[in-house]
């Protein structure tokens, strides 16, 4: 009786044990093809129609699908693994399968306002060495950065120039000037990020600078005014303040084929306003009439005695009335007739 | 090419008025149809509203020419005629001048018109009006400034200029290759 127990439960285990390996062992008629790399397994078996159309189809799918698993898991096993805090771990290799990218290629940087005057002019980067012979402390030192070669921070004595102020502080105009260069430098840092970003890019404003000229203090007594918050509509204008020349208003054309009727209105309204600017009494116009007339009075009574000569037998009168000279002229008239 | 700004339209307008005088107002308003001024390449043209239209469809770097050349504006924006106006100027002219046979081709070579080559000059002309000048058989030849009013033109020696010379249309010979 216990023999027969004992034949039974072996066999019950060996059972078991052909049931377990049946399930994690999976015939194919071709080899699946594995990328392990991508967890990828391809199975070149043409799938069974016939199976398909007879079976419930979800159930056929999901047995195929789960022995293909089976076949990658298997495959899995067969690397290298080990146990990294009660998991089992396997290092996959590399993955052979190429995939495309999920995102498209990130944009180039935006060229710099530099970068793309040093194209335009074709300026090329020059490559220096970084290490630099310092000749104070006899060692090769970084050309730049904390402890670089020849420090002009750490001059203990500056030259006045000659032209400079002999009382200005030469240290701390030296670290004024460096500072304004950073300045300045984050300024155009921030304009080119502003400008790759196409967005509008705040003016400048006014840089300080060493001398202002003309130009620059009318710029700056402009900003100034118009620094309020109502943009300086408000601000009084000095006595013989003017306009800054080249601000605001930019010069507009009216369209190419516009308003026909309104463009020869506006026209005619220009020659109205000529007409109408045009001096009443012109000068020149008045002079000469006069001359005309008096040339024309003068003619008149050098011809009148001529014709009058001519015409009539009066000379007698004619002779009264004028001097010797008139006569002779009276006379030659005569002469010709 | 586009309209002119109100200031460009007064000078041109100016320059116009010494030739014609109020008769330009006949140039803007016309009854046989719309006409209009444009700009292109710094030069006056006076075109109807229906080439003006058509020639919209050229470039602007290909467009050569369109309707009539007036003028053109110099840099420092000053108008200056052109001979190609002379077929609307002469019409509306308010002042001319004829010259002489003998003188036509000295004038039409660019030259001054002498007083030995004057003809006749309309009467009551100011001195630096501007003229439009007639060879004898009444074909408009040019325009000019008058140097000396009719009056004084009376009294001159032959040799003295009478009218200062502009422009004439021996400039489509002599200029043909800019006349646009």
């Amino acid at each position: 009786m216990a023999a027969l127990m004992i034949e039974h439960v072996l066999a019950q285990a060996e059972k078991d044990e052909a049931e377990k390996l049946k399930l994690i062992s999976v015939d194919k008629e071709l080899e699946l093809q594995f990328d392990l790399g991508n967890l990828l397994a391809i199975d070149p078996n043409p799938a069974d129609v016939k199976a398909f159309r007879q079976q419930n189809r979800e159930v056929f799918l999901r047995s195929l699908a789960r022995d293909n698993t089976q076949l990658l898991i298997n495959q899995l096993w067969t690397l290298p693994t080990q146990r990294v805090e009660e998991a089992v771990v396997a290092t996959l290799p590399d993955p052979s399968t190429r995939l495309p990218r999920e995102k498209p290629i990130p944009k180039p940087r935006a060229p710099t306002r530099w970068e793309e005057f040093a194209k335009l002019k074709g300026i090329k980067k020059k490559k220096k060495t970084n290490l630099v012979w310092d000749e104070v402390s006899k060692e090769w030192r970084r050309r730049w950065g904390y402890k670089r070669a020849n420090d002009n921070t750490k001059d203990w004595l500056i030259e006045v120039p000659a032209t400079a102020d002999p009382n200005e502080d030469q240290f701390s105009k030296r670290v004024k000037a460096k500072k304004e260069r950073v300045a300045k430098n984050e300024l155009n840092r921030l304009r080119n990020l502003a400008r790759a970003d196409k967005g509008k890019i705040p003016g400048v404003g006014l840089t300080p600078t060493e001398q202002p000229s003309r130009d620059d203090l009318g710029k700056a007594m402009h900003v100034a005014k118009r620094s309020t918050a109502s943009a300086g509509r408000f601000q009084d204008k000095l006595p013989k303040e003017k306009e800054p020349k080249n601000m605001g208003k930019k010069r507009k054309f009216q369209p190419l084929l516009g308003d026909f009727g309104a463009e020869k209105n506006k026209q005619l309204e220009i020659l109205k306003v000529m007409d109408s600017k045009k001096p009443k009494l012109d000068v020149n116009k008045a002079v000469n009439r006069q001359m005309r007339e008096e040339d024309a009075e003068a003619s008149a009574k050098r011809k009148k005695p001529f014709k009058k000569g001519g015409r009539g037998k009066q000379g007698g009168k004619k002779g009264k009335g004028r001097g010797p000279v008139r006569g002779g002229k009276g006379q030659g008239g005569k002469r010709r007739k | 090419m586009r309209p002119l700004t109100d200031e460009e339209t007064r000078t041109m307008f100016e320059k116009l008025s010494k030739y014609i005088g109020e008769n330009i107002k006949l140039l803007v308003d016309r009854p046989d149809g719309t006409y209009c001024f444009r700009l292109h390449n710094d030069r006056v043209y006076y075109v109807s509203e229906k080439i003006l239209k058509l020639a919209t469809n050229i470039a602007r770097e290909k467009l050569v020419s369109l309707g009539t050349c007036f003028g053109k504006f110099t840099k420092t924006q000053k108008f200056r005629l052109h001979i190609t106006a002379l077929d609307y100027l002469a019409p509306y002219a308010k002042y001319k001048v004829w010259v002489k046979p003998g003188a036509e081709q000295s004038f039409l070579y660019g030259n001054h018109v002498l007083k030995s080559g004057l003809g006749r000059i309309t009467e009551n002309t100011a001195q630096y009006q501007g003229v439009i000048v007639y060879s004898m058989a009444d074909v408009p030849l040019g325009f000019g400034v008058a140097a000396k009013s009719t009056q004084e033109c009376r009294r001159l020696d032959p040799m003295t200029i009478v009218v200062f010379h502009q422009a004439d249309v021996g400039e489509y010979i002599r200029h043909e290759d800019t006349l646009t």
